[in-house]
């Protein structure tokens, strides 16, 4: 039994399995799942599918999961996504725009919108809790202004980055070429960093890792793929890797290397952990948090381009419950509610767990008053066992009530009291302004 | 009398994933004596408290804790406190938006049903702040006092209950003399009503003054117990038994190199941020030279902080009138980033709301007030950043097991070096140190003046606020000495002794212009 921990504390770089209790989960989801529904959950198809329904789980939960890190939340993701999607479609449907500049034209209105919500959170310093609440019934209004209530077809020329595949080219050996070579990619990709890390933790004079444990972390994350590889090949003919699942790949890879490796990632992480130490810091927590909103409804919008374009159409009710599923992911996937804590990687397989469960519990016809109650259930379960895990053999009492201490004390040094100018003496306004997350 | 034991730790171990914080550690402690605990940063004093009191409950360790002639298992404070154990821990837990009664009963507030009885708790919290002899409202809310007057409440609070032993875990590490001064009488004066207590400070001069005996850990060891009574302890004994040599001095040498005025501060006037009827600074003016040391003494809330953080890029009050000159030329500095970017650290006092994120590493919190210096095209090269942070580490001796570390798991001590190093990785031309030394070890705080000399002697300006005169009598070359706001006297070493500097720290009355 110890020989197992012990191999697992190797194996996990000296922290322990528990760290790992999110993939663990997920795997025991897909595994039950497969059981249940008969083998169906790993068909090709459903899985096609699930990468094409399910997407925007993920874009949202990368934006969502950077402001819960800074302390803040977005609920008006849905709202947003549905009115860009809208304002999508009918820029096709009157004005006759090419589906490129259709998309463009969502980008930015996202962006106008984030730099709304992102003026309202940073300058005003109203939470965001309350920024994008009211956001969450303005831009739904909107939606339907735009919208006039009613569906709003999209040309199928559009419809491609919601429902395409990778194209198929090169010689038919009953696979689909691109999505073999998008495998390969990854095969090596994983290898190179795998070498790249080891290298560089031997640089830093880390005690250097048995060989052993480098080998059986790539065997499995290359089976993975090439797993995944087979099911994306294998699928109907005529379908290959989804191009939405090519975006979401592309934006996880982009936001984990912001937040982990740049300036501003650790802007974001220092706001979050102790908003006034960042600030004496230098950190420009304004400037970032306006960033933070902004991204977000960028990534809303994109969410809501690929959801039109799968969906051939945008509706009054699109993205409807999307913050919660969102929100939902990120915390599973390991954040804090108080902010500091929580990383893209662990967000993603968040965002799995909820997607597969969706998923899983509607291939099952479960009814979807049913599947609501799971979901809710398994979003109690999976954050109160994170808690119940960190608190252990920690004071917890009293840690709670330093860290609320901290808290209040930690909003008496805001950018605001930096600047205030004598015309603004309405200091005690700004004091509790700083988080208001779910809790 | 005094001589049966209250409380007796035998073998106590506490483990850390990665650290063994107490290996075998036993102690005992005679019934109404006042028992001191000393030791290095990281040497396991706070962790042993907790052990005792029950935050870190039974199960989490090994060894046996009998208390008043039982053995005790305590799976949570609350259990101790009912035994009759109060800890008062380095960090204060007060609430500060809510007022000192509603502070003094959180948890056990008196009444029936769950309905306050506000009338009863504000006539018990009176009878309480009168015996700690704090003469206050009880209606005040904390954030108004000082840290002085919270400690004071932290005890009254810890008095509500029945307690036979009083557990301080560097309580006077924030005061100023005269507030360490009524402390200490006040624990004396709870030892002749025949109550144990147990303090843990690296104010040697004050154990010295007050313990009965002594119980030095190194290491996660117990070292040896002295008995002070049988004579014979003194600062130097204790430093020995502490750090297993005796240092010669408490301050290096150091032969200042004083160059030319270049920063300088004129005519500063900051308006209080939330009350704008009230001045934090009025008028202000003082100067730095080059490789100089320049005290700030006051008492505590006499404004040096307040001063300094409003210098810092306006991080403090509203800015109204005056002007910063450095190497000349006036500099703005509308932010904390200019401010660093023109060449100015601030080390706050308040390492763990204003200085450090507690969930960052080591690593991150040492490189995080100047990432451009280790970034290229807003990408942080993690390789350096390693680098540098195993090199201050080194360099400070911050004991971590390494620089992956999470600040937040630091002893205090440890928290400190690593604010200190973040600061000197930031190569500020005038640093400014509030409070550097607080909570930290007679030996490190050795190592830390000496860096502080050694970046005078590289041509930097110091500014050194500090409650303690004898440190700023050690260390500096010239003092300022403000009081409410005010700065009323700069003086020379020279010129300067606890005496005089005590007249200026009190009295409004401009004795000398500050040049
Ligand atoms: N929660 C924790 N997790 C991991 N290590 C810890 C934790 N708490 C304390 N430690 C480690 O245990 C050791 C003892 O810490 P402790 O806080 O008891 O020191 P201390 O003697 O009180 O020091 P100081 O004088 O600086 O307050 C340190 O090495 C510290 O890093
Ligand atoms: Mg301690």
């Amino acid at each position: 039994m110890s020989k197992f921990s012990n191999t697992m504390r190797t194996l996990t770089g000296g922290r322990g399995i528990s760290q790992y209790s999110m993939i663990i989960a997920l795997v025991a989801i897909i595994v039950v799942f497969e059981i249940m529904t008969g083998g169906y959950t790993l068909d090709p198809t459903n899985v096609i599918n699930m990468v094409q329904q399910y997407s925007y789980i993920l874009i949202l939960a990368i934006g969502m999961v950077m402001l819960i890190i800074a302390g803040h939340i977005d609920l008006s993701v849905g709202s947003v996504a549905a009115f860009v999607g809208v304002v999508v479609a009918q820029s096709m449907a009157i004005w006759h725009l090419p589906a490129g500049v259709a998309m463009l034209l969502g980008l930015v209105t996202g962006a106008v919108v984030g730099a709304w919500q992102g003026f309202w959170v940073a300058f005003v310093r109203v939470p965001a809790f309350i920024v994008t609440l009211a956001g969450q019934l303005i831009f739904r209004g909107l939606n339907q202004v735009v919208g006039n209530s009613t569906a709003v077809p999209t040309p199928a020329s559009y419809n491609w980055i919601g429902n395409g595949f990778l194209p198929d080219f090169g010689p038919d050996f009953g696979f689909s070429n691109p999505t073999l070579i998008l495998g390969l990619i990854v095969v090596v990709a994983l290898i190179w960093k795998e070498l790249h890390d080891r290298r560089k933790r031997v640089a830093m004079g880390a005690t250097s890792q048995p060989v052993w444990v480098s080998v059986v972390k790539l065997v499995v994350l290359c089976g993975i793929t090439v797993f995944a590889t087979y099911l994306f090949a294998t699928g109907r003919v005529g379908t290959s890797f989804p191009v939405v699942g090519i975006i979401a790949g592309v934006l996880i890879l982009l936001y984990s290397f912001i937040t982990s490796s740049t300036v501003f990632g650790r802007h974001i992480y220092a706001i979050g952990g102790n908003s006034s130490a960042a600030v004496l810091s230098g950190v420009k927590s304004r400037r970032v948090n306006f960033l933070l909103m902004m991204n977000m409804s960028v990534l809303a919008a994109v969410a809501g381009m690929v959801f039109i374009g799968n969906a051939q159409a945008s509706g009054p009710f699109d993205g409807t419950g999307w913050e919660l599923d969102a929100i939902a992911a990120v915390f599973v996937g390991g954040a804090a509610i108080f902010g500091g804590i929580g990383t893209v990687a662990g967000s993603i397989i968040g965002a799995f767990v909820m997607a597969f469960l969706a998923n899983g519990l509607s291939l099952l016809g479960l009814d979807s008053s049913w599947v609501s109650v799971i979901r809710g259930l398994v979003l109690l379960l999976a954050v109160g066992f994170d808690v119940y895990n960190k608190t252990q053999g920690r004071p917890s009492i009293t840690g709670l009530l330093l860290r609320g201490f901290s808290r209040k004390k930690s909003s008496t040094v805001t950018e605001e009291t930096l600047e205030a100018q004598p015309q603004n003496p309405e200091q005690p306004a700004a004091e509790k302004v700083d988080k208001v997350p779910l809790s | 009398m005094a001589n049966a034991p209250i409380l007796e730790m035998r073998g106590i171990t506490k483990r850390f994933p990665g650290v063994v914080a107490l290996s075998e550690v036993s102690m005992t402690v005679r019934r109404g004596e006042v028992h001191a605990i000393c030791g290095e940063n990281g040497a396991g004093k706070s962790t042993l408290m907790k052990v005792l009191s029950g935050v870190y409950p039974y199960g989490t360790y090994d060894g046996d804790i009998v208390f008043e002639g039982e053995e005790v298992r305590f799976s949570d404070i609350k259990q101790s406190e009912n035994a009759g154990i109060a800890i008062i821990h380095q960090e204060l837990a007060l609430i500060p938006e809510l007022s000192i009664t509603e502070n003094l009963f959180l948890g056990n507030e008196p009444g029936r049903f769950g309905v306050i009885n506000w009338v009863g708790a504000q006539k018990r919290a009176r009878e309480l702040l009168h015996l700690v002899g704090l003469d206050e409202d009880p209606d005040t809310k904390i954030k108004t006092l000082g840290v002085g007057k919270q400690q004071l409440v932290e005890i009254a609070k810890a008095l509500h209950k029945d307690v036979k032993l009083l557990i301080l875990d560097e309580p006077t590490a924030a005061l100023n003399e005269a507030e360490s001064q009524h402390l200490l009488d006040l624990i004396g004066g709870f030892r002749d009503s025949g109550m144990t207590s147990i303090m843990i400070s690296h104010k040697l001069n004050e154990i010295e003054r007050i313990a009965d005996s002594i119980t030095i850990i190194r290491d996660g060891k117990t070292v040896e117990t002295l008995d002070v009574a049988a004579g014979g302890v003194d600062e130097d004994r204790i430093i020995r038994g502490m750090v297993g040599r005796s240092l010669e001095s408490r301050f290096p040498e150091r032969t200042p190199n004083i160059g030319e005025t270049f920063f300088e501060v004129r005519g500063w006037t900051v308006q209080h941020p939330v009350d704008p009827d009230r001045l934090v600074c009025k008028d202000e003016n003082f100067f730095v030279r080059r490789g100089e040391i320049v005290g700030f003494a006051g008492l505590m809330g006499a404004g040096r902080t307040e001063l300094a953080m409003s210098v810092f890029g306006r991080s403090y009050g509203t800015y109204l009138s005056g002007e910063i000159v450095k190497d000349g030329e006036e500099i703005k500095l509308a932010n904390v980033h200019d401010a660093i970017h023109h060449g100015l650290g601030y080390v706050s006092e308040d390492r763990k709301t204003l200085g450090l994120n507690l969930l960052d590493s080591i690593k991150r919190a040492t490189v995080s007030a100047r990432l451009d210096k280790i970034s290229r095209g807003g990408v942080v090269n993690g390789l350096k950043e390693y680098e540098v942070a195993e090199e201050y580490r080194k360099l400070l001796r911050t004991k971590a097991n390494s620089v992956e570390e999470s600040v937040g798991k630091l002893s205090g001590g440890n928290q400190q070096k690593v604010v200190l190093a973040k600061w000197m990785f930031s190569d500020p031309d005038i640093l400014i140190l509030d409070e550097p030394t607080r909570g930290i070890d007679v030996g490190a705080k050795f190592e830390i003046y000496n860096i502080i000399n050694q970046l005078a002697a590289q041509g930097k300006g110091i500014v050194l606020i500090s409650s303690e005169l004898p440190e700023l009598l050690g260390m500096s070359d010239r003092i300022y000495t403000i009081f409410e706001g005010q700065i009323t006297n700069v003086l020379s070493a020279e010129e300067a002794n606890p005496e005089s500097l005590m007249v200026s720290m009190t009295s409004t009355r401009k004795t000398g212009p500050a040049e």
